[in-house]
């Protein structure tokens, strides 16, 4: 008789691999088989879903069979880590730029990142946004002045039109047409209103939105912005993010 | 925690029915959550928690913990932990069953055979997480499809040695029963005669399918549909034996519009009720 570890190895060996573990006993004995891919459907089918449910509008480009299809081949590499199933899939568009079915579509690591981070945007910290008086202040003294981005911010660079395209294959997006191969930079965030927004920013923003996330004063982010698109102007930029509650003030890990 | 869920119809929370459950305020004994999808940082999953859990008794379902699996998760304990402190639960719920392999989650709800060497592993287990969790677990009997030549002891009274053991309580998964004596070729109501109702702190109640096999039919807990027939008389009928308990409609899957819920919920609540007052009715 298998001691309880491996036991739990063989039966999870089975669900993968074809075998049946040892030992399964049934009314009838070529049942076996069926029985036991109750189990096998119930891991698959599950964790197809839970994928599908994270990036939907990747089950939505490549179709509900392809994708339930493409899962079970993901599944074979990288199973959950733990319990938490809305952090699984982080390995997902790695997993779709090395997927030789899905060649065609090289888009599609990307959109499978931009969804990814609007899970997290969901899940993310909460931080009390800054008060308005804050841009003011930080306007004031550009040079020195930090603001920083909510936790549930996340920005994607993509060489193709990965917002766009994102956006065309929402349940209620109107048909356009879409050139792909036109970069976006993806700006996604949760706002006040705890909806998850995902924004294509134009290339002086996309400057201006990196600087701040990686903490430079307001005066460094302008001139980065300026440099990427000159005569950039960051204020409607900083409005929308204050708008939305995305702007915060940098925890400078002194109480405040 | 809390003191106790009421013994009332409750129902399993699903974010797509928050509003309506707050503009509505049903009139229901708790809500169910899986402690897994609040385990989040921050965000609007936990807002919308805290809200129910202001009008309602709340139980904590978890279905990620692997009680029956060869080592527990330490790190899982500390989350649970968490949300148990955070929002103090009535009740904390767990499964007779294994769902990881080392760090792989595998999402469902696994079978270990039942036999002394398991039985001591999952009272260890039992008593790491009530020790963790700082509070007394429900155990909840799983549906099963197969069973193990290396089982020597029947479901019912494995169950009954570890609450013997822990001091845990049970869950007592009435659908769960109905599945697994079906798949098994068993009769449920043996199962019940030797169920230990006396520590039961919970029912389930949910919807199962049905596939056809030569040897019969398999049953499939799919929680995807109505409760079923056969299983409602089980739940009279443990309910004439037990008084009214805490009593869980549970739809995870193609889940319905909320009036259908509770359409489900009323029927929990009439067995519930005709229970009581056959008790008065007895007593007078």
């Amino acid at each position: 008789m298998l001691a309880h570890p491996d036991f739990i190895t063989a039966f999870r060996q089975g669900l993968f691999n074809g075998t049946l573990p040892p030992g399964l006993t049934v009314p009838a004995p070529d049942e076996a088989e069926r029985r036991f891919a109750v189990y096998r459907n119930n891991v698959a089918h599950s964790l197809g879903r839970a994928l599908a449910a994270r990036f939907p509008v990747i089950e939505r480009l490549v179709g509900p069979e392809f994708f339930a299809a493409m899962a079970r081949v993901y599944l074979g590499g990288d199973l959950p880590a733990s319990p938490l199933l809305f952090q699984w899939g982080d390995g997902f568009a790695g997993f779709l730029q090395g997927f030789p079915p899905v060649a065609g579509l090289p888009y599609l690591p990307d959109v499978a990142r931009l969804e990814f981070a609007r899970g997290r945007a969901w899940h993310a910290a909460d931080h009390p946004p800054a008060p308005p008086e804050a841009l003011a202040a930080a306007a004031a003294q550009a040079d020195t002045a930090r603001l920083a981005l909510h936790p549930s911010v996340a920005l994607l660079a993509s060489d193709f039109a990965v917002v766009s395209i994102w956006q065309a294959n929402q349940p209620d997006a109107l048909p356009a047409p879409i050139d792909a191969t036109q970069t976006e930079t993806a700006l996604i965030l949760r706002d006040r209103r705890d909806a998850v927004r995902v924004l294509a920013l134009p290339p002086g923003d996309a400057a201006f939105a990196r600087a701040l996330q990686s903490g430079a004063p307001l005066l460094i982010a302008a001139e980065s912005a300026a440099h990427a698109a000159p005569r950039h102007d960051p204020a409607r930029l900083l409005l929308c993010l204050m708008q939305a509650g995305a702007l915060i003030t940098p925890d400078t890990g002194e109480p405040r | 925690m809390r003191p106790s869920l009421p013994p009332a119809p409750g129902l399993g929370f699903k974010p797509e029915h928050f509003e309506t459950i707050r503009d509505l305020r049903p009139d229901l004994g708790f809500f169910e959550v899986h402690a897994e999808n609040y385990m989040g940082a921050g965000g609007p999953a936990h807002r919308q928690l805290a809200a129910l859990r202001a009008d309602y008794a709340l139980s904590l379902h978890g279905v990620g913990l692997s009680i029956g699996g060869a080592r527990l998760d330490r790190d899982h304990l500390a989350r649970l932990r968490a949300l148990i402190d955070r929002y103090h639960p009535e009740s904390f719920s767990e499964h007779l069953a294994w769902s990881s392999h080392g760090t792989d989650y595998l999402n469902d709800l696994l079978p270990l055979p039942y036999t002394p060497e398991t039985l001591t592993l999952v009272c260890d287990h039992v008593d790491e997480a009530q020790e963790a969790l700082g509070c007394r677990l429900l155990l909840e009997n799983p549906s099963t499809y197969v069973l193990f030549a290396q089982s020597t002891i029947p479901e019912p009274e494995f169950l009954a040695e570890i609450a013997r053991r822990t001091g845990c309580g049970l869950l007592l998964d009435v659908n769960n029963v109905f599945v697994s004596c079906t798949n098994h070729r068993m009769d449920p109501r043996a199962y019940l005669a030797a169920f230990p109702l006396a520590v039961v702190g919970e029912i389930h109640l949910g919807g199962h399918a049905e596939e056809a096999l030569p040897s019969g039919p398999l049953l499939i807990d799919a929680h995807g549909s109505p409760v079923a027939d056969p299983v409602w008389a089980l739940f009279a009928e443990v309910i004439a034996r037990t008084g009214p308990l805490p009593s869980l409609i549970e739809w995870d899957n193609d889940v319905p519009p909320f009036r259908d819920l509770l359409a489900e919920a009323r029927r929990a609540a009439a067995v519930l009720r005709q229970d009581r007052e056959v008790r008065l009715a007895c007593a007078s």
